[in-house]
């Protein structure tokens, strides 16, 4: 049954796949901190839709994400025609297509985690800060995000899980370009369907390890803070 | 207490007194399906018939792992004839029920189709969509039509990948391939017909597209299962065929 071995193009569609991951986390981590903040600290009315729609990829299928992105980012739409004048390139069958759908589709998994950090320290710390002349700005960079680096940690990996097992966004928009759109998911799909189950065991054994250190650095992180916040 | 039981019994025996009739059609089938379907149930008015879409690799997959599909209408030979080697088909059933044709198709006006497979060579073509040669039989037969009219390599850097015709297609109607290689029965869709321009691959010099169904294991015990497959070599469903743009194994005379 698990008679496997390694096809040429598998670690060049890992590679690829494991390059979009990070570079998708370290945007969302660009994006979801700051969001992460504003979210949990707005007094706004229209935070708790803004709160939904940062969810709404949870329940999403992502093949919903790709195909609004192949539509709405064509040449002959709007967005995708003023997208060429401004980057000269299209967005779907391109890693930065990829990178863009990757970050709406993990958003939830980085922004939720730290929103959760944030919302654990404790306001009296943050009113006592602000007492004592600190800017807001100086409160978030000195004592919420530094207290909140594990809650900051998980999303980052989380989506970086998350995006390592994301198919159907690249499924819709990502042409199957090899070494630039085919990860390996698109590529363990292929073989599957050429019936080579074998190098298909292959793909399909290297995501799951990958997939599974992740989740078990995460696990212990967690463990880690726990007992540290049980210890103080 | 026993009527209850007996009529509980009753409810849990009639799906299987009256078992849908489950056909596995490939996608490039996506315009037709319907037409063959409601030809069908003309016919056989006591059959309850559904289809199911989708590319034939994943029915072969399916279909071996004992999905209950009845008949198999494949987009090559090679998955029935493979599924017919593992005993999950019965391969005296497999027969040739229509032949695909390919076709270019464009969105975009800067680009004539009238000058056949030149238009590869234009340089201000930036992506091609045909359906990926590896897994979709009708990617296979475009990459063999752009090997054969010696322009593969003026494309080979330009070319996305379908994961089947239906997404191809989907890729040109977006606008985000300029030209696409897909079949004619996508052009002929009523969806899709007159929007773009299209151009008819001559068949001269490549290997025919030749399309198997058959019959699976399960359904070679269901009672309508071999009625579909006659009547797929009916001069009906031929017709059908026919005006979806697929061409025609030699009639069968019974």
């Amino acid at each position: 049954m698990l008679d496997w071995s390694f096809p040429p193009g598998l670690w060049e569609a890992i590679g690829l796949t494991l390059k979009l991951a990070a570079v998708s986390s370290l945007a969302l981590l660009a994006i979801g901190i700051p969001l992460a903040h504003w979210l949990t600290s707005s007094r706004m009315r229209g935070v708790i839709v803004a709160e939904t729609l940062v969810s709404l990829p949870i329940v999403l299928p992502p093949t919903v994400i790709g195909f609004y992105l192949l539509v709405l980012m064509s040449p002959g739409q709007p967005v995708g025609a003023a997208w060429v004048h401004v980057f000269g390139q299209p967005l779907p069958f391109s890693f930065t297509g990829l990178v863009i759908g990757s970050i709406i589709y993990s958003l939830p998994f980085a922004v939720q985690p730290i929103q959760a950090a944030f919302r654990a320290v404790r306001p009296e710390m943050v009113q006592t800060a602000l007492a004592l002349g600190l800017t807001r700005r100086q409160v978030f960079w000195s004592i919420i995000l530094p207290l909140s680096k594990n809650g900051v940690l998980a999303g980052a990996s989380l989506s970086f899980a998350h995006t390592m097992g994301e198919f159907g966004v690249v499924l819709m928009l990502g042409g199957n370009i090899e070494g630039q759109t085919r990860v390996a998911s698109i590529a363990l799909y292929d073989e599957a369907q050429q019936l080579h189950y074998d190098t298909a065991h292959a793909y399909a054994l290297v995501l799951l390890a990958i997939s599974f250190l992740i989740l078990i650095t995460i696990a212990v992180l967690q463990r880690r803070q726990h007992r540290m916040l049980l210890g103080a | 207490m026993k009527t209850l039981l007996l009529t509980m019994l009753g409810v849990l025996a009639l799906p299987a007194r009256a078992e849908p009739l489950v056909v596995a059609a490939a996608s490039d089938l996506t315009y037709s399906i319907g037409e063959l379907a409601d030809a069908f149930r003309k016919q056989a008015p006591g059959v309850e018939l559904k289809t199911s879409l989708g590319s034939s690799g994943n029915f072969f997959a399916q279909i071996k792992n004992g999905a209950p599909f009845h008949v198999f209408l494949s987009a090559d030979m090679m998955y029935p004839q493979r599924l017919a080697a593992e005993g999950a088909a019965d391969g005296a059933t497999l027969t040739t029920y229509a032949i695909g044709r390919l076709a270019l198709w464009t969105l975009d006006p800067r680009f004539d189709l009238r000058q056949g497979m030149a238009v590869f060579r234009d340089a201000r073509l930036a992506r091609v969509a045909i359906a990926n040669p590896q897994v979709a039989p009708y990617g296979m037969a475009a990459r063999a039509a752009l090997q054969h009219h010696g322009v593969w390599d003026a494309v080979s850097g330009k070319l996305v990948l379908g994961e089947n015709i239906a997404q191809t297609a989907q890729f040109v109607q977006t606008g985000n391939a300029q030209v696409g290689v897909v079949s004619y029965a996508t052009v002929l869709a009523p969806r899709l017909k007159g929007v773009g321009s299209y151009y008819l691959v001559p068949q001269a010099g490549l290997a025919p597209i030749e399309q198997g169904a058959i019959l699976t294991a399960r359904g070679k015990g269901h009672p309508a299962a071999a009625r579909f497959m006659q009547f797929l070599h009916s001069p009906t469903a031929r017709a059908i065929l026919q005006r979806h743009g697929f061409g025609l194994p030699p009639a069968k005379h019974a």
